[in-house]
């Protein structure tokens, strides 16, 4: 009479059966749900007028006010623009980088100059990013490393992480160094999985090492470089507020304030809490589409895709 | 008239397979230099005399001089030791609550046949793709108590999704049978957990151990945020101090204010030092580690 596949009795089998592991990811549900649909719950100030005093709930609602606000304000191009123009410059310059660095390292034969290689460019990975701003700091600096060497070739020195022209560069290229071996490893664990009687027939053939490189190995990670660029894409408008809020100041603002950085300092050094989240809010959901919309193109143009 | 052409052609490839060799390790060599010099400049610099320092300061061969007061300075500054505690600490006591809470995620989304699992784990990975921001995050934190304590960087941290997920997938490799004989001598999940799949996971654990851990060593950001006690600053808030707001002038107390300038540059040196080169020491160690989480991080994918 009652069905043994009625949700009702699937339910109440499931959990006689593993009540103690729905016991024991508890805590992890609790994590969850706290820290990370806490603060989602708590983006709702977004639509209020937040103060500490009413608490999320008791705080009056004024709608999108605060969205509006922002959208006509004279920062949300200029961080738009920045978030957008690092972004787009990491992915030109800082994204091909690493790849290349693999295919560069694929074509060494020496095993322990290759392993010196590695060893090295891995490094600076994990510097901490305070040291590393600091030795930006230092080397930037108006009589600095690199200012010396720039004034042997005749240019006068400058502090340069006080002009604003000069703080994508700096960020781009500090960036490059200390990423660039850290993030070829996926690209050579890729490179790995090459079927090598390619190679071999290639050579049978007569191709050049660097037409093997380029119809060969190039495609072979043709894969992996889909997915990076997925994960990229849907993160473009995240640039890391991190390094950011290390190396900006008032007089760079116009070039280095991002989102990330602007709902920072409104929020947590201005207070402006219902407008700083709304801006936040504004940039989760942003990621949201860019993430699922690359998703879909990569899955219809080269079938690799997350989900 | 044919087979010459053919050995012509291989006589022009071999040429230029010579020459792409040598401009590949010319190429690696320079890189080597660009991501090494910068450190060696900060070591040697670090041990100049801070006099000679200031005046010649362009590519240094080697130390300039050879003084110890920067390190003296440094040393005598109870900032960096108190900043050294709090981090041990964030580390030790951060790295464990990580791998307990992400073990248990792991194993319980590890098991088959269980019906809620598919949605729990919907649950985990949408918080990778959408978040509430900052703001409301602080406003959590501060409203369950954490709000200047060492705790702040640790609970509202407890599972990484992207080290649980790689977790889960090598738990799900384990075999069932072995689990399935302990059930049979009565073994609880826990005892399953930690007496069975844990010893079998060792690589994957001693990769979770360090992802955790760099993180928590090299963490500053929600520290700035959420702790305000300057007693309670890891090491990587009072390196920021030094290093981004160019505070030395405390540490070279004592000094003439002509000499604190120079000193200072060289204190900066000596700080960078001795915040990095405990990292730099194990890291010969523990970098096929490393490695070997981004293949198992790959693998999913």
């Amino acid at each position: 009479m009652d069905n043994p596949q009625s949700f009702k009795n699937r339910f109440i089998r499931d959990f006689i059966l593993n009540k103690y592991l729905y016991f024991m990811i508890l805590p992890v549900i609790a994590y969850y749900l706290i820290f990370h649909y806490g603060p989602m719950y708590g983006a709702l100030i977004a639509f209020k007028n937040y103060t500490p005093m009413k608490g999320i709930l008791g705080s009056d609602w004024v709608g999108l006010q605060h969205f509006q606000d922002f959208f006509n304000s004279y920062y949300f191009l200029r961080i738009l623009k920045n978030t957008l123009l690092i972004s787009l410059y990491s992915l030109l310059f800082e994204f091909p980088a690493p790849i290349l660095l693999a295919l560069l390292i694929n074509e060494v034969r020496h095993r322990l100059f290759k392993r010196v290689v590695q060893t090295i460019t891995y490094m600076p990975y994990f510097i901490s990013l305070v040291v590393i701003c600091g030795i930006i700091t230092d080397f930037t600096n108006a009589d600095g490393l690199i200012n010396r060497m720039f004034m042997w070739l005749g240019y006068d020195g400058q502090a340069m992480l006080q002009k604003p022209e000069l703080f994508r560069p700096i960020y781009i290229l500090s960036e490059i160094w200390q990423r660039i071996g850290w993030e070829s490893i996926i690209y050579i664990a890729a490179l790995m999985g090459i079927d090598q009687e390619q190679y071999e027939a290639a050579r049978m053939d007569g191709a050049s090492r660097l037409k093997q490189m380029i119809y060969i190995t190039l495609p072979g990670i043709m894969p992996t470089i889909a997915i990076m660029l997925i994960l990229r894409m849907g993160n473009l408008l995240n640039v890391g507020f991190e390094k950011i809020i290390l190396l900006y100041n008032p007089i760079t603002y116009e070039t280095a304030d991002v989102i990330s950085s602007f709902v920072y300092r409104k929020g947590l050094l201005e207070f402006g809490w219902s407008y700083s989240a709304a801006v936040g809010l504004f940039n989760s959901v942003i990621n949201l589409i860019l993430l699922v919309s690359a998703n879909y193109i990569s899955r219809k143009v080269s079938k690799s895709s997350l989900w | 008239m044919k087979v010459k052409v053919k050995k012509m052609n291989n006589a022009k490839t071999v040429f230029f397979d010579r020459m792409f060799d040598i401009g590949i390790y010319i190429i690696l060599i320079l890189l080597v230099i660009i991501t090494l010099y910068p450190l060696l400049y900060v070591l040697f610099a670090s041990f100049s005399d801070a006099g000679r320092l200031i005046v010649n300061k362009g590519i240094l061969w080697g130390p300039l001089g050879f003084s110890l007061d920067a390190y003296k300075s440094v040393m005598a500054n109870p900032g960096i030791g108190i900043g050294y505690r709090n981090t041990i600490f964030i580390v030790i006591a951060g790295v464990a609550v990580n791998l307990f809470m992400t073990a248990l995620g792991a194993y319980v989304l590890s098991r088959k046949n269980v019906m809620w699992n598919n949605l729990l784990m919907f649950f985990i990975v949408f918080t990778m793709f959408f978040g509430g921001g900052l703001i409301p995050l602080y406003l959590i934190v501060k409203g369950v108590g954490l709000l200047d304590t060492l705790w702040s960087t640790i609970i509202p941290f407890a599972v990484s999704t992207f080290n649980l997920i790689i977790m889960r997938t090598s738990f799900m490799g384990i075999p069932d049978s072995l689990e399935e004989s302990a059930k049979i001598d009565g073994a609880n999940h826990f005892t399953i957990l930690f007496r069975i799949i844990i010893p079998l996971s060792m690589p994957v654990i001693a990769v979770m151990i360090l992802y955790y851990a760099v993180d928590k060593w090299n963490g500053w950001f929600y520290a700035s945020v959420f702790i305000k006690s300057r007693e309670l600053f890891p090491l990587q808030l009072v390196l920021r101090e030094i290093l981004i707001a160019n505070s030395t002038d405390s540490m070279a107390a004592g000094a003439s204010a002509g000499d604190r300038h120079q000193i200072g540059e060289t204190i900066k040196y000596a700080t960078i030092m001795v915040a990095t080169v405990p990292i730099l020491c194990v890291y010969p160690f523990v970098q096929r580690f490393f490695v070997k989480g981004v293949m198992i991080g790959s693998l999913k994918g």
